[in-house]
């Protein structure tokens, strides 16, 4: 277990060097980087032939990408559009975001993995049918539309939440949100649970612990379960990096003061160090997160520890 | 070792007052409704066993024997299995008619199972010993650390080498072997009256089958336990049966004690079977086989389902289904134990 934990870990140093000089080379070689520096006007040369040489973009390509790495490892992102350290910005968003996330990835858990057993378990009956095709309307809503239908009914219409979430973002406000932006993966999180016990039901070892005389809940819960949560386990964890930078559209509509929101303001006002600095830490978020799966994944299957 | 001294006396026969066989099926019937009709894979099977006493289940794929086994488990898969005729009685208590939380205390417990493929039948990502263990710690409510003194005391009983270092491995982690031994660990942990075989050893390479058929018969006979063993394999059945009964369609064709099968089968079936064993006296010749394919369960063959393939066959087997009738010596002296389902049977027991 130990030499596959180090394994994974150097593993994710190349694909973090990679990541980086990609998001690197799409911003400054691609893009401008000083181009939304003067407002909205064009920059005239001079100032900007002053700001490349402040900046340092008048020097090789490599030494930028070296500077650019030394700036990352030293924590030091840049300032925003207002003048704030870009690292502020970060302290206060992520924390914002990692709530939101949690509350999602809770939901995809509760409802997801219970909704997929119950349909798994029974499938083929109506129980299951109605999931299905519910889950099917999910998948095919595009969020913005739920989001703002969700928004429109229980905050506008009947009152039950603040449409808006404050900026300190606390958990119970949050709620509602967090569904919106579970909603999608809770809904393939069902599916997925569903095949996967709907398979694993037939395994021979389920018949193995039933013919042991083991109770219905002992056989589903031991047995099954742990089987068929391996692939879930894989997407839920994927899904963590995924909700964490993806959660623009949603934090757009209930006016949350997360990541999605700091970006959006970044690519806005074209804020090249907020947008880099932000997408480098959910590179390494995104990396952690696979890691966690991996780890997860060798802990849920005993064949994967040994191999 | 110590463990086999302890037990060297023939234990007496468990379960108090009832005095009828350990396992008596009576007219099973097993049906699955499928999406292009029902399939009748078990069609009025009688048979019984004693304590003590070893059952082989003979047949080819599809002539409901391992069905059979499973019913009296109760592990079928209802639906699309059905079960709309017949009794299961266990030590006289009819056990379709028990509660399903009954019939889970007698599973494991009372009735265990050792399946085909060890691989596919342990839990690939639990330990041997958690499995094992488990027996104890649902039926007796051991603790956990009893209960695994308690597995590493099975494994060290079937000859698993080095158990305690071992209890914590998984199931990929074991030879084919011994994953089959840890299946006759777990169907023995709770010392049950009555073990089913399901082809323990098909999946086993042949110095390894012997091994392992040992190992059961040495345990059936410390334990006193009933045992059935279905198989395809009539170089198993020889040495460790004491009675057979040939299946063919969902039906017993021939019962008997398990040498004179060998002698004289009365069911052109059974002959084939016997037949088609290569034998070192023909070396050279020609090998029998059974012509055909066995029947389509959902279309079974009016009268005899042996029928298309059988060489003796008649108008009268293809109209009317042949009774489970005793077999008898030509002066008309009994032969216990002996049935035949053949209207022939005679031309074939006698010559």
């Amino acid at each position: 277990m130990g030499r596959y934990v180090i394994r994974r870990l150097l593993q994710m140093i190349p694909v973090f060097f990679g990541a980086t000089l990609l998001i690197f080379l799409m911003v400054n070689v691609m893009g401008d980087p000083i181009a939304g520096l003067c407002g909205d006007r064009q920059c005239d040369p001079a100032t900007a032939a002053q700001l490349e040489k402040e900046f340092g973009l008048d020097k090789p390509l490599w030494q930028q990408y070296l500077t650019y790495m030394g700036n990352v490892f030293t924590g030091d992102f840049g300032t925003a559009f207002n003048g704030q350290p870009v690292t502020e910005l970060m302290a206060s968003a992520f924390p914002v975001t990692i709530r939101l996330t949690i509350v999602a990835i809770f939901f995809e858990i509760l409802i997801g993995i219970s909704l997929g057993v119950v349909t798994g378990l029974k499938r083929g009956r109506p129980v299951d049918t109605t999931v299905l095709l519910l889950t099917l309307v999910v998948l095919s809503v595009p969020t913005f539309v739920t989001g703002l239908l969700i928004q429109l009914l229980l905050g506008v219409k009947w009152g039950w939440i603040k449409p808006a979430v404050s900026p300190e973002a606390p958990f119970s406000e949050l709620i509602v949100p967090g569904l919106v932006l579970a909603s999608v993966s809770l809904a393939y999180v069902t599916r997925l649970t569903r095949t996967s016990i709907a398979e694993n039901k037939r395994a021979d070892y389920v018949r193995t612990a039933v013919a042991k005389g083991l109770p219905r809940r002992r056989v589903i819960s031991r047995h099954l379960l742990r089987n068929s949560l391996i692939p879930v386990v894989t997407f839920i964890g994927a899904d963590i990096g995924a909700l964490m930078g993806g959660a623009i559209v949603t934090e757009r509509i209930f006016n949350i003061h997360g990541v999605g929101y700091q970006l959006y303001q970044g690519i806005v006002r074209q804020n090249t160090q907020t947008v880099v600095g932000f997408v480098t830490i959910l590179v390494l978020i995104f990396l952690l997160a696979n890691l966690l799966v991996d780890l997860l994944y060798a802990v849920l299957d005993p064949r994967i520890r040994y191999a | 070792m110590s463990i086999i001294d302890k037990t060297a006396a023939v234990p007496a026969p468990r379960g108090g007052d009832h005095t009828g066989p350990l396992l008596e099926v009576r007219d099973l019937h097993v049906e699955f409704h499928t999406r292009d009709g029902v399939a009748k894979a078990v069609n009025g099977v009688n048979y019984s066993v004693n304590a003590g006493e070893t059952l082989a289940v003979l047949g080819e794929s599809g002539s409901g024997k391992s069905v059979t086994a499973q019913a009296i488990m109760g592990i079928l898969d209802m639906p699309p299995g059905k079960i709309p005729q017949g009794e299961i009685l266990f030590r006289g208590e009819d056990m379709l008619k028990m509660s399903e939380e009954e019939r889970r205390k007698i599973r494991g417990r009372k009735i265990a199972m050792i399946f085909q493929d060890a691989l596919s039948s342990l839990n690939p990502v639990l330990t041997v010993g958690y499995q094992l263990g488990e027996m104890f710690r649902v039926h007796h409510g051991m603790s956990k650390k009893d209960a695994k003194v308690k597995a590493i005391e099975l494994m060290d009983k079937v000859k698993i080498p080095a158990a305690k270092a071992r209890v914590s491995d998984y199931p990929h982690q074991f030879s084919g072997g011994m994953r089959q031994r840890i299946m006759i660990a777990m169907a023995l942990a709770l010392e049950p009256d009555l073990i089913i075989a399901d082809e323990p050893t098909t999946a086993l390479d042949v110095t390894v089958q012997a091994q392992v058929m040992d190992l059961l018969a040495e345990l059936q006979q410390e334990y006193n336990m009933g045992l059935i063993l279905i198989t395809h394999d009539l170089g198993v059945v020889a040495d460790v049966a004491d009675k057979i009964a040939v299946m063919y369609a969902g039906r017993i064709v021939e019962q008997a004690p398990v040498h004179e099968l060998y002698k004289r089968p009365a069911h052109p079936y059974t002959r084939g079977l016997l037949d088609s064993i290569p034998r070192l006296d023909q070396k050279g010749q020609e090998l029998y086989a059974i012509k055909g394919l066995p029947p389509n369960l959902l279309k079974v063959p009016t009268g005899c389902a042996f029928n298309p393939r059988c060489p003796k066959a008649d108008d009268l087997c293809r109209t009317e289904i042949p009774a489970l009738v005793p077999v008898t010596e030509q002066n008309g002296a009994d032969l216990p134990g002996r049935k035949s389902a053949c209207h022939f049977w005679k031309e074939t027991i006698h010559g």
